[in-house]
């Protein structure tokens, strides 16, 4: 079975002091971008880039910043399931769950793959490796579709899952 | 009276010109930039509606209140389609109630089917609109994929002490989150995740309510259709059964309110829309604390003691009056008819002061009386009517509407005033400009969405060189509205002032060292506040409680008249007034030289007018202000005093000189709710009567005079007014009346600015602010309209004395003090509720830089000491204050602010220097000697005798 989807800015909250260096990045990506609140969402994924997560002591920084309400930040952070709250594992696949891709089998290989990683649902492994659903990737063509560190794959299997995943723990690209 | 249901019209009406449509064949006319559902709604043709609310702009998401419109394809939501000429609606058809019930469904299937157990059961607008749009049965069931099974998991947030969040009743209208936004602007909620995981959330990660910025205000609780966001009273209690409208008792906005019932029960206090203060808006104290009216603490009987270290004991009505008088009368004839007076309260009806200031000026035939304002707003008396000719603000709360640049002046109204800071805040949102003069960041400086465009971080006591400064700016820089003042003042008057402001003393750049603050910024704030357009200002204590208290009302008087910002909406020059009745208590003749109309004891007109009306000869010298009463009872020949619902121990400055003059009184009486520290050295305690007690009228900073209606039976068995017209028959002098209204209509009888005003008018749904008279028989919202009250507006010079207190290397600190949002005043009431959950004691704010010199750590107990005492208080780390100033607050007796206050004051009005004490600050492990004795005298002095009976 499938599980449903995990609201990610909700769940677990990552939520340990902030050194003073990332805060000072921090800053720096808002100053970047006019500390203007509408562009806040370019600086969350600057964000995201560079530290790989968004961590929860971020939110009051950007709101001191942008002059909003924590709670505003919040509220958008936590609306993009791509903005996640805790560091990813060492490799992040996105497996599309779109209607093309279950239609070429896409729910079954998830479960396959999940099982291989001992998950009996979305998140990170024990070994480091993050899975996550995604609607869409745009690639329907060439579905099923996946993305490993964002990079693009079409006509997935499990087996050329299995040897991107290695390459990718291995630090290469496949 | 029943329970009252207000029209909710979906949405605000609009502003522009009238606009005519047709709703099922019914014509309306409505102001443009009115929606459908507003117009249908005004012909009593409800649409069915559940993310809209009529004090929030449309949001359009719940889609019950699709309308067809002739000529307009599909189904328009209402709520977000704007009326226009000639528009012709179908509110009601079977396409309409098609696609509304299978709206419908879709919601139910996603809510819990509990309504019988459901708090708001009878008062859900949920539960309402399925009626109203016929739902008979759910086609999706109640098992398929839905978000209350999971939220039903986790528990009830129940972390607010007054109300409650169950997110699994939740329908994400994201009403709570607008109103958090729209009406209170703290932006402390959020609707986190997305679809079935959609929850209103308080912040960040794990915070609840109680840990989020939330405020309590109230606002996202009266928003909720649901049982989301619910009063806990109501969960406990039920729904209640019926409503009386009357006013708060906190702060001088007086926002009106729905005291909603089950029997003598008070369930919930529920904003009233219809009151003109706040429009339906609401802060944690007038919504939530209100039980302190039942609090064990209160005393309901009277009580006698010969001498303030005896025990209290409980006595009747006839027997505490009897023994009050007796004092009274022999302590007139062993040291005279002067040695005796009083104090009136502001927190008390303009009734209950009229009668005690008439008692003391006929029955104990002396001036000597006083009120609370003594030690707040009597520099606004002062200073406005000096300069205009009237002892009060100029504009209606809603006039910053049409402020373009608001001039805030020690004054911190999201604490203070939240009501009207809202309304502040909103304005400030909607591009209206601000500065800020005030030595602490207070929010109104910094906070969501608010970013003030000048703060003016002032050196405490130095207002009025701030003035000066902006002043030399305007007039050297050629900002002067010549048109205006040239029509509306005494030019003579303004030419000196004119030349004095020019002065190069008075240059931002001269001035600067001073007052601590860049010159450039000061040139700048003078500027925008000459050229920004509709200019206002808005202050408080922090402008009053100053050795230069009335000559900086002066000074911002004499601005507001130099560019021409006066006698319209938008202006004006306003006091935030802190207690309910302030402007009531001054207006009501409170002042020892003012008979009631602010007219002065001397003048035979005035006098004659009170004396034919009252049947007795009055004084024509003014008699003792408060500090003159302290100074005359160490003396000894001051020996009694009434005291009308006031906690003068503990509110007046330099407490050891004020428990001195109370310990030397032959007779104290104090008329209370509580025994408070004044009546640790009373002698009479008369039981007084809560606001909800209370029948009469409050008079907020507008001059609105608001109608306080009682909502249950005075638990004393007695009013306040009939107590003392008791005690003045007993003194010898009758006074009789049937009921306040009789009161009322006295006041209206002898006092000008009153004329037209009673009770008959008030309840027959009146909003009247003064002058009532025939000039202005409907009241006047905004003063000197044609021309200032005194005829020609006068210029002041207001020269910059610095303060006697000074920081030296002693005491290196300037100590300031301020209020908190949860706590008010003395405390005596909110002490007793559950707000002290947020404030449960006071702090002392310190910045870094002067914590670190002393090795403060945060939370450390540290020792205030000044030249008049010490007290001990726990440190908060703040760059909130600039480095060598401190900050606290004053709501808790044992924090002792005051005994380190100072007895300087205002030069004119006797007002304290509360803003001004330099002191040391350094750590302690213990509390003051202060506060050890402190501690030990509550031992004693509140004893009660126990019956043996009981």
């Amino acid at each position: 079975m499938i599980a449903p989807i995990p609201s990610s800015g909700a769940v677990s909250d990552h939520s340990s002091p902030l050194d003073s260096a990332t805060e000072a990045r921090a800053r720096a990506i808002c100053a970047d971008h006019n500390n203007d609140p509408a562009n806040l969402l370019e600086m969350l994924h600057d964000m995201q880039d560079e530290f790989g997560y968004i961590p929860s002591a971020l939110q009051n920084v950007l709101a001191d910043i942008l002059n909003l309400g924590k709670a505003e930040v919040h509220g958008v952070i936590s609306f993009y399931h791509d903005f996640r709250s805790s560091p990813a594992g060492k490799v992040v696949v996105k497996l599309c769950r779109a209607e093309a891709c279950q239609s070429m089998g896409a729910n079954g290989l998830i479960e396959r793959i999940l099982d291989r990683h001992n998950m009996s649902d979305f998140g990170t492994s024990s070994s480091g490796v993050t899975i996550e659903p995604v609607y869409c990737l745009g690639n329907c063509a060439l579905a099923p579709a996946a993305m490993i560190d964002e990079q693009l794959l079409g006509r997935v299997s499990e087996t050329s899952l299995d040897a991107s995943i290695a390459t990718h723990m291995q630090g290469g690209q496949s | 009276m029943s329970l009252i249901i207000e029209n909710d019209h979906g949405t605000r009406e609009g502003t522009g010109k009238p606009v005519t449509l047709w709703i099922d064949d019914v014509q309306v006319t409505v102001p443009e930039g009115s929606s459908v559902m507003h117009a249908a709604s005004k012909v009593e043709r409800p649409i069915p509606k559940l993310c809209a609310t009529d004090s929030l702009d449309a949001w359009g998401s719940c889609r019950m209140c699709l309308v067809e419109i002739e000529g307009v394809r599909g189904t328009p939501s209402s709520c977000t389609t704007p009326v226009r000429d000639g528009m012709k609606v179908t509110t009601q058809n079977n396409r309409l109630e098609r696609l509304r019930k299978g709206v419908m469904e879709l919601y139910i299937s996603d809510h819990p089917l509990d309504c019988l157990t459901c708090p708001t059961n009878g008062d859900c607008e949920l539960q309402d609109t399925a009626g109203t749009v016929g739902l008979r049965e759910v086609r999706y069931g109640m098992t398929g994929e839905n978000h209350f099974e999971e939220a039903s998991k986790a528990p009830i947030d129940v972390s607010n002490p007054y109300f409650q969040y169950d997110p699994s009743k939740c329908i994400v209208c994201s009403r709570c989150v607008r109103a958090c936004e729209e009406t209170q602007g703290t932006f402390a909620l959020t609707i986190e995740g997305r679809g079935f995981d959609s929850r209103v959330s308080a912040g960040v990660g794990m915070d609840d309510f109680f840990s989020s910025d939330c405020v309590s205000c109230g606002a996202c609780v009266q928003a909720c259709p649901t049982a989301t966001l619910v009063e806990k009273s109501v969960v406990e209690h039920g729904t209640p059964s019926r409503s009386v409208v009357t006013t708060c008792a906190y702060c001088g906005v007086g926002c009106s309110f729905k005291a909603e019932m089950q029997g003598n029960e008070l369930i919930r206090m529920v904003p009233y829309k219809d009151g003109k203060a706040n429009e339906g808006h609401s802060c944690v104290k007038g919504r939530f604390a209100f039980g302190y009216a039942t609090h064990k603490d209160r005393q309901t009987e009277p009580m006698i003691r010969e001498s303030y270290t005896d025990p209290w004991q409980k006595v009747s009505w006839d027997e505490a009056i009897a023994f009050a008088a007796n004092r009274l009368k022999a302590a007139q004839a062993k040291y005279g008819q002067g040695s005796i007076g009083g104090i009136t309260s502001s927190r008390c009806t303009n009734e209950e002061i009229y009668v005690v200031q008439k008692m003391i000026r006929a029955a104990f035939g002396t001036n000597n009386v006083d009120t609370c304002a003594r030690v707040c707003h009597s520099p606004t008396g002062y200073g406005l009517k000096t300069t205009l000719g009237t002892s009060a603000g100029t504009q209606t709360f809603k006039s910053v509407e049409q402020s373009d640049v608001i001039l805030l002046i020690g004054a911190n109204p999201t604490d203070a005033h939240p009501v009207f800071g809202s309304r502040m805040k909103k304005r400030l949102r909607d591009g209206a400009k601000s500065i800020v003069v005030d030595p602490r960041r207070i929010d109104l400086v910094k906070s969501a969405h608010i970013r003030a465009d000048h703060h003016i971080q002032l050196r405490p006591g130095t207002n009025v060189a701030v003035m000066n400064a902006m002043a030399h700016v305007v007039v050297t820089e050629g900002l002067v509205n010549e048109a205006f003042v040239s029509e509306r003042c005494d030019m003579e008057e303004f030419e000196r002032w004119r030349a004095f402001a020019a002065e190069e003393r008075n240059s931002p750049e001269s001035l600067a060292d001073i007052i601590g603050v860049d010159p450039q910024e000061l040139r700048e704030a003078a500027r925008l506040f000459a050229t920004g357009g509709n200019g206002a200002i808005y202050y408080g204590l922090g402008v009053t409680e100053h050795s230069q208290g009335s000559t900086m009302v002066m000074a911002m008087a004499n601005l507001c008249m130099a560019t021409g910002n006066f006698g319209r909406e938008g202006v004006g020059i306003n006091p935030l007034r802190g207690q309910n009745n302030v402007q009531g208590s001054c207006d009501m003749g409170s002042f020892p030289h003012e008979l009631p109309g602010y007219r002065h004891v001397g003048d035979d007109a005035t006098r004659t007018l009170f004396e034919q009306d009252w049947g007795v000869e009055l004084l024509a010298e003014p008699g003792l202000r408060i500090p003159n009463m302290f100074a005359a009872a160490i003396d000894g020949s001051y020996k009694g005093m009434f005291v009308q619902g006031e906690d003068i121990a503990q509110s007046d400055p330099n407490t050891s000189h004020v428990e001195e003059a109370l310990k030397a009184l032959d007779i104290l009486i104090v008329q209370d709710l509580f025994l408070n520290e004044t009546a640790a050295f009373a002698h009479v305690f008369l039981p007084g009567t809560s606001f909800l007690e209370k029948d009469g009228t409050f008079t907020n900073a507008e001059r609105r005079i608001n109608r306080v209606r009682p909502v249950m039976k005075e638990q004393s068995n007695l009013s306040e007014w009939e107590a003392v017209c008791r005690l003045s028959a007993a003194m010898g002098y009758e006074m009789s009346y049937d009921d306040p209204s009789q009161i009322m209509d006295e006041i209206a009888r002898l006092t000008p600015s009153f004329a037209g005003v009673s009770h008959q008018r008030l309840d027959g749904g009146e909003s009247l602010q003064w002058p009532v008279n025939d000039a202005n028989p409907n009241g006047s919202p905004i003063m000197h309209v044609d021309g200032f009250v005194r005829g020609k507006g006068l210029f002041m010079v207001t020269d910059y004395v610095a303060t006697s207190e000074r920081s030296n290397r002693f005491y290196p600190l300037l100590l300031t003090t301020g209020r908190i949002l949860s706590q008010y005043n003395v405390g005596a009431q909110t002490r007793r509720t559950e707000n002290s959950r947020w404030h449960q004691e006071d702090i002392i704010e310190i910045h870094p830089h002067d914590a670190e010199e002393r090795g403060i750590a945060d939370g450390d107990h540290v020792s205030i000491a000044s030249r008049m005492g010490a007290t001990t208080l726990r440190a908060e780390i703040s760059d909130r204050v600039p480095a060598g100033v401190v900050y606290t607050t004053f709501h808790h007796p044992l924090s002792g602010a005051n005994v380190i206050t100072t007895d300087n004051s205002d030069w004119a009005t006797n007002c304290p220097e509360y803003k001004v004490t330099a002191v040391q600050v350094h750590r302690s492990n213990r509390p003051s000697d202060w506060q050890e004795e402190h501690k030990d005298k509550s031992q004693t002095h509140y004893r009660i005798t126990i019956d043996a009976a009981e």
